[in-house]
């Protein structure tokens, strides 16, 4: 039966081809909006670690001015002082832990063919990938001695060992950074970040780094943070030491909790650090120390614009416009095939079968919209990363999105049809047939 | 043309119209909130930044190695790129507008103040500054180049002399007597002397409240060793002029790393790139709504024709001209039309309220909606004319024929 009533249906559509292009037309012109807009939306806002992002902690501690606070609405500073991040690291009281930085160098590679080139890094701690585990290729990462020894280690991820290297196992060699001579001791696979939410001060989409090095080393060599730095107040003094002893801002700070009873140790163990720290005459403000975890930091740093949540908004009342449009264009044609109904009624076929063949219609109508819509999707979202470079990376399909496209287009499609459907069965045969 | 006929015609089919005017509806709502905000991304983009756009470009470079001496780089740089043909002016630069990157600090009036005044960014430029931004010096004096000290990026400025955007000048000294007077710029400095005033000079970062803010302040101070550099170019010579600077740097040193060239105008199209996607976006939404809007509006009218084919023909036999049924048509569509612009008129401002709730934007200015009324009138006229003249065009004949 299904057959035949698809038969009918496709028959149907091509009857009136114009009606139909515009009915199929309308849904795949709302759909493709409306999944252009939520594949960004998905991609950028959902979880970038969900095995464990309620329990990577982004550390904030209230170090600013008595006088005004950090933000209007009274919360901490972003990111944390040298001082503080050094004073975290040595307590060493959450599971991992890491302070880091982001710096750019110029890299000097021993072939003489590739040219110097600067290049995006970041200065870490070993525990940064146990905490974030992008995939290692060849290697491991450095030992938390080597932390301590402030030892010239770099990790590479693969398009820099590509480029250095030709993608081969390079453990053990050695790449100059800024004049400086790195072992390198591990070697990343590709890993697909969507956005760096370890670090959201420095921008998001913008931000991969390439290599590695320890956190300590980078201190030791003096490299200044190529990221955002803010002070409250001037550093006391003059060069390098003056301003580690500062309090400026500019490292971020990642704490791993692994149950919530330790969240609860950690935030009573920082409570206790900074009330201390009061007593040497610093935090002159109140207490307000923050630990949020992945989501809700990427939440409180809207990773997802206010543009984009608009354009979702915007394109779903699209949607409804194009809904309402297909309804109204079903509702005419199924009314003028009235007398048809009105005479297979008549022949025996009950409601029930109407309504069927009628809905079938309108699925082969959402369909075909779908599959439209599916590839103004693609387009669109090629537009996306047109109009935003930095989206490259949340501007792509994925198959769930591909499966929702599909099944939002039918759904639509069967919900615009079911009023149309069910006016088309109430046709009263009698009426229909007397003229 | 009375409207009472064309209103019982439309109470017996509630549901197409009610589905056209919501249709309408939506579609006022969505284009006056889209325009609006669109007008107001144009407005934000057309903002000037005071400087020269069209002749001037950035060049940065980066020395490695312990030996570099970036001090001694950068005076070899200037005066390299100052003599090379077509260079109008350069000078070195921590930043630029629209490049939303800098140096931002906070201003007092008196030292003893527990907080800022207002906050400015920071240029540290050298005696060519002005001249190579292409700002207009409207009271005061330049920097001499005796007055450009050499500064460690870790070191504390000792500011004593800024040549300030008017903008800030009247922040700080509302009468307008700001030539002279001194200010606190940085906590512990000694105050410094406001020596010149130029006309305007947006801060770096295009969405600052404090944009128009801004501060010309005589050092020369490499990042480590990054330097970057302002170059203007004689009018019509940029392209050429960027290509030579690059090269002449690159041939220069050999243990630098000269970055990419980036000419103002790509800066600018870069700063407010998001800005533009959304004005795009948005276009291309309600252009679409308005065709898909547009083309329900015909689908259904010619539904109508058709189905009201006998009628017309009943009353073009009993003496109605062709005209009168057209206008029958079009006084439908009029009246449909204005109920949906009366639903979207609700439906605009409302969205307009949501827009002021979650995304702080202003709120929609009244005269959208009037706007936009006239315009989906005349988009429905236009929609229906098509099937209104093919009703008209119904032979009085069809009367007679009995189906």
């Amino acid at each position: 039966m299904f057959n035949y009533y698809l038969q009918l249906g496709l028959r149907s559509l091509k009857r009136n081809p114009i009606l139909t292009a515009l009915m199929v037309l309308g849904i795949a012109l709302g759909i493709g909006a409306s999944m252009t807009t939520l594949t960004v939306f998905h991609l950028m806002g959902s979880d970038p670690i969900p095995w464990k992002s309620d329990k990577l902690h982004y550390v904030q501690l209230d170090n600013w001015s008595p006088d005004e606070p950090y933000r209007d609405n009274g919360e901490p500073p972003d990111q944390v002082t040298y001082r503080d991040a050094v004073a975290l690291m040595a307590a060493g009281k959450a599971d991992k832990q890491s302070a880091m930085f982001k710096i750019s160098l110029p890299v000097q590679p021993a072939n003489p063919e590739v040219k110097p080139f600067r290049s995006l890094g970041r200065a870490i701690y070993t525990d940064f990938f146990g905490m974030f585990e992008p995939p290692f290729k060849y290697g491991q990462a450095w030992s938390k001695s080597e932390d301590n020894e402030h030892a010239r280690v770099v990790v590479l991820n693969q398009e820099t060992n590509e480029k250095l290297f030709g993608g081969e196992d390079s453990v053990g060699k050695s790449v100059r950074l800024d004049g400086i001579d790195y072992k390198v001791v591990g070697v990343l696979d590709r890993w697909p970040l969507r956005f760096t939410y370890y670090d959201l001060t420095n921008g998001p989409f913008r931000n991969m780094e390439n290599w590695w090095i320890p956190f300590t080393t980078a201190i030791d060599l003096k490299v200044r943070a190529s990221g955002n730095n803010q002070c409250w107040k001037s550093p006391g003094g003059d060069g390098w030491e003056a301003y580690l002893e500062s309090d400026c801002v500019w490292i971020q700070f990642w704490a791993q909790l692994d149950s919530p009873a330790r969240l609860a140790e950690y935030k009573s163990f920082l409570d206790a650090y900074v009330n201390e720290q009061k007593k040497l005459g610093r935090f002159p403000r109140p207490l307000n120390n923050r630990l949020l975890d992945v989501n809700e930091w990427t939440a409180n740093q809207k990773v997802v614009s206010n543009d984009v949540k608009v354009q979702v908004g915007l394109a779903f009342a699209f949607l409804i416009v194009c809904l309402v449009n297909t309804v109204g264009l079903l509702l005419a044609k199924f009314t003028r095939k009235s007398g048809e109904v009105g005479l297979r009624r008549a022949l025996g076929a009950s409601r029930n079968d109407v309504f069927r063949q009628f809905l079938i219609e309108s699925g082969v109508v959402g369909a075909t919209g779908g599959l439209i819509g599916l590839l103004l999707t693609w387009l669109g979202l090629i537009g996306v990363r047109a109009l935003y470079p930095d989206l490259k990376s949340v501007a792509t399909l994925d198959w769930s999105m591909i499966g929702m496209t599909v099944l939002l287009a039918i759904v639509a499609a069967l919900l615009a049809g079911l009023y149309p459907t069910w006016r088309a069965c109430r046709v009263q045969p009698a009426a229909q047939l007397k003229i | 043309m009375e409207i009472r006929p064309i209103l019982s015609a439309l109470m017996r089919s509630k549901v197409s119209m009610i589905l056209i005017g919501l249709q309408v509806a939506l579609t006022l709502a969505i284009v006056t909130n889209s325009l609006f905000i669109i007008g107001q991304r144009l407005e934000r983009m057309d903002r000037p930044s005071g400087m020269n756009e069209a002749d001037t470009f950035t060049i940065s470079s980066v020395g490695f190695g312990e030996g570099f001496d970036a001090a001694l780089t950068q005076r070899a740089d200037i005066d390299l790129i100052r003599q090379l043909p077509g260079v109008a002016a350069v000078t070195p630069t921590n930043t630029t507008p629209l490049s939303n990157g800098g140096w931002a600090s906070g201003v007092q009036l008196q030292r003893s103040q527990k907080t800022s005044t207002t906050d400015t960014a920071y240029y540290f430029v050298d005696q060519n500054g002005i001249d190579a931004f292409g700002l207009k010096l409207i009271a005061g004096r330049n920097f001499e180049p005796g007055e450009i000290a050499f500064a460690n990026f870790n070191d504390k400025l000792k500011l004593t002399q800024v040549i300030m955007s008017q903008a800030l000048a009247l922040k700080l000294f509302p009468d307008g007597d700001a030539l002279g007077k001194q200010v606190y710029m940085d906590d512990e400095s000694p105050p410094t002397t406001i020596i010149g005033i130029v006309e305007k000079m947006q801060q770096p970062w295009v969405s600052a409240d404090s944009i128009e803010q801004s501060s010309l302040v005589p050092f020369l101070m490499p990042y480590g060793n990054s330097t970057r550099y302002l170059v203007r170019a004689e009018p019509g010579r940029r392209d050429g002029v960027m290509k030579a600077v690059s090269d002449a740097l690159v041939a220069s040193n050999s243990s630098r790393i000269v970055g990419s060239t980036s000419s103002l105008e790509d800066t600018r199209k870069e700063a407010y790139s998001g800005d533009r996607a959304m004005a795009i976006i948005l276009i291309t939404v309600i252009t679409l709504l308005l065709a898909i809007t547009a083309l329900g509006i015909v689908g259904m009218a010619s539904f109508w024709v058709a189905q009201r084919t006998k009628q017309i023909g009943t009353r073009r036999a009993l003496g109605a001209t062709r005209r009168d049924i057209l206008r029958y048509f079009q006084t439908e569509n009029f009246v449909i039309t204005t109920l949906g612009l009366v639903v979207g008129g609700i439906l605009a401002y409302a969205l307009s309220l949501w827009l002021m709730q979650n995304f702080q934007s202003p709120r929609l200015p009244w005269f959208y909606v009037p706007v936009g009324f006239v315009v989906l009138w005349m988009l429905g006229q236009i929609a229906v004319l098509g099937p209104a003249l093919r009703a008209s065009r119904v032979p009085p004949a069809v009367a007679t024929r009995s189906v």
